[in-house]
């Protein structure tokens, strides 16, 4: 216990205090949502208004409406606010020239993070929902955008053409189509209406092996917008038995650092009621446990 | 025969993560006006102005071109927009070169650009469409697996893809205009986490806003400067995605370009006959593999000339003076500062990053899955 006594104790009164004709004014103003500086006998503009100048002569009568906005002079951020903090987030406090105005205001920067407050930045004026006509009407000053939202929105159906529906339409009944040049013999899977290399079309339709070569792969472990899955996660060219072109997809059931180059991988299919007319009927590829093909027999399709 | 061309002017803006300061109209006009002074030119002189973007969907602007045509001078003169993905900068200003060479135009301004920071490349090349799984994720997600393959295929010393990354960035260092400005260490970049394995974070390239433009004339204009660089040779190529024994490692299409743009700069030996050179590396590994597509070494060996400092400034052959794509990469404009950065160095104007007395030097650009490419060749000499 300490030796010396303690007790909490609150020293608190709300004084009334006169404004005077010129931040009277001033005050009076914001409750119309009206920035208003005034002009000192030498024409600068202050804004908030002084009744004195920093010369010490009496401004003038006249006033000019300000347009509520301005530019950072110099700012200090404040991580932890405390009780009586316009905030209870993290803000800035600032001077800020008010266009219009030759001197600065001191009032608040809502800018959520530090890292997008600068000196020179470009701020808009704040009104808060209640008006008592007091500087609190200004409720702070927020980053002024130097940038609009320019949303794209297209709808449009997807056809994915002749051969590629031949493919789908296999994969609803858990078979990997092919389509074959008669002549070079090369099986395209998907098929892909003529072989790039020869342009003869390939209609014949081939069934390829559910098994294959995983060829090579990287290791997803970036997140990224619209991402369906979650990294990380494996991605892999395989080539099925059968086919001369390879399909990409998630190799899984196997621990990352042991998934290797001429990996023999087997599409893992999802149950034969949820089949439709996608490659996500497989959900992935996983190891069949048979030796490792051998890099001469895959490096062609690197 | 064609017309002799020349590069009388170059321009470019200060890349950086972020340029909210310019609108995208301020951003371009702002290179072309640094390639105008530079060419001691105005916007009267331009007969017509080739301008080139990254795929509309990553800014979501449709036709730019129209958009930007007041921003470039470009009112009553012929516009033209070309769009080949990442080598687009390139294939530009191949298309304003042939304006010139084929007699069509005196006076050409090109320009290429890209917002990143008003754009999203990774959601426009990872879309989930109808019937296929979401599986690419990225760039980098793509070409993760060929940078395994070549790895393999050349046995390649590990340590290579991070090799090339301190070298690319410690040549950044010496160019104002580049993005990123980093001081990194070997175990700095090896300790940097991985993206796509095999790529980490320090071997790739960042998101920047720049865009950058040039001025090519006929002959008849070049003495506007007392150092035009001369385009001596130009090609472009394009391969299939997918293709039964396509080799993605080291694509038909890429060698075909090289022996195409070495041939018209009557080039037999590159790495004798080139003194440096702009290639598009976005991922570090791409520097032993282009070394290898582009003929500077034999297939299997182009990891070494890197693992030995050869592509350093001051080394046998450098590559990427200007700190390259690993350290500026605003896509649509990538593969004009190539070959800008080429032009430059020609010109005795690469300023920190000049390749003592370079005469010839390529630029090179890339795109798709590894499969559209420009080149040119440029030379201080007609």
């Amino acid at each position: 216990m300490s030796e010396i006594l303690s007790a909490p104790y609150v020293l608190e009164y709300t004084y009334t205090r006169s404004t005077g004709p010129v931040v009277g004014r001033f005050l009076e103003s914001l409750r119309y949502e009206v920035l208003e500086g005034v002009k000192t006998a030498d024409g600068r503009v202050l804004c908030p208004p002084l009744e004195y100048d920093e010369e010490g002569e009496p401004t003038t009568d006249e006033f000019v409406q300000l347009r509520p906005s301005g530019t950072v002079k110099s700012w200090s951020w404040v991580p932890e606010p405390r009780k009586g903090h316009p905030f209870d987030r993290p803000f800035a406090w600032a001077l800020i020239q008010i266009d219009g105005a030759d001197n600065a205001m001191v009032h608040a920067v809502d800018a959520q993070k530090a890292k997008r407050m600068r000196t020179g930045m470009r701020v808009r004026l704040r009104w808060a929902d209640e008006k008592h006509g007091t500087i609190h009407d200004i409720a702070c000053f927020e980053p002024m955008a130097s940038y609009v939202p320019s949303p794209v929105h297209l709808e449009y159906d997807v056809n994915p053409g002749k051969h590629y529906s031949a493919y789908l339409r296999g994969l609803q009944e858990g078979k990997l189509i092919g389509g074959r040049d008669p002549e070079a013999g090369k099986v395209y899977v998907p098929p892909r209406g003529a072989d790039p290399m020869t342009g003869n079309p390939t209609d014949e339709y081939v069934e390829v092996a559910d098994v294959g070569v995983l060829t090579t792969f990287a290791i997803i472990r970036i997140p990224f917008e619209g991402q369906k899955l979650t990294p990380p996660y494996c991605f892999g060219a395989i080539v099925l038995d059968g086919a001369d072109s390879p399909i990409y997809h998630l190799i899984s059931g196997v621990p990352h650092d042991e998934i290797r180059m001429g990996m023999r991988v087997k599409a893992k299919w999802k149950p034969q009621d949820e089949w439709e007319t996608s490659l996500e009927n497989i959900l992935y590829f996983e190891p069949t446990g048979e030796p490792d093909a051998s890099f001469d027999s895959y490096k062609e399709h690197l | 025969m064609a017309e002799p061309c020349a590069v009388i002017g170059i321009g470019q803006t200060k890349h950086r993560e972020s340029r909210r300061d310019l609108s995208i109209p301020g951003l371009v006009r702002d290179a072309a006006l640094r390639a105008l002074q530079d060419a001691d030119m105005t916007w009267k002189d331009i007969d017509s102005i080739v301008i080139g973007t990254a795929p509309d969907m990553f800014e979501g602007v449709m036709t730019p071109e129209l958009w930007l045509s007041d921003a470039l001078g470009a009112a009553g003169k012929p516009m033209f927009r070309v769009h080949t993905a990442g080598s687009v900068g390139g294939s530009t200003a191949v298309v304003a070169a042939h304006l010139i060479q084929g007699g069509v135009h005196e006076k050409v301004l090109t320009l290429a650009f890209e917002k990143q920071s008003e754009s999203n490349a990774m959601w426009a090349l990872s879309p989930a469409i109808p019937f296929q799984p979401q599986l690419v994720a990225g760039a980098g997600g793509y070409f993760a697996p060929l940078m395994r393959s070549y790895i393999r295929r050349a046995d390649a010393h590990p340590d290579t893809g991070c090799m090339v990354a301190v070298k690319d960035r410690q040549h950044g260092l010496l160019n104002p205009n580049a993005h990123l400005h980093l001081d990194q260490t070997l175990e700095q970049v090896k300790a940097s986490p991985m993206l796509w394995d095999p790529i980490r974070y320090s071997e790739t390239c960042p998101s920047s806003d720049g865009a950058v433009a040039m001025v090519l004339v006929s002959e008849k204009h070049a003495g506007r400067v007392k150092n035009p660089a001369w385009v001596k040779g130009t090609s472009v190529r394009t391969e299939r995605t997918f293709f039964a024994g396509r080799d993605q490692v080291n694509p038909a299409a890429g060698k075909l370009c090289a022996k195409d743009v070495y041939d018209e700069a009557g080039i037999r030996n590159p790495l004798k006959e080139i003194d440096c050179a702009e290639v598009y590396v976005p991922f570090s590994w791409f520097e032993p593999m282009w070394l290898e597509n582009l003929g500077f070494a034999e297939q299997g060996e182009g990891w070494k000339m890197t693992m030995e400092g050869k592509t350093k400034i001051g080394g046998e052959m450098p590559w990427n003076m200007s700190g390259g794509v690993m350290c500026t990469n605003p896509i649509g404009a990538s593969g004009m500062l190539r070959f800008a950065e080429s032009a430059r160095q020609v010109r005795g104007t690469a300023e920190r990053h000049q390749v003592d007395g370079a005469k010839v030097a390529l630029g090179h650009a890339y795109g798709g899955g590894s499969q559209f490419f420009a080149m040119w060749i440029v030379s201080s000499e007609r």
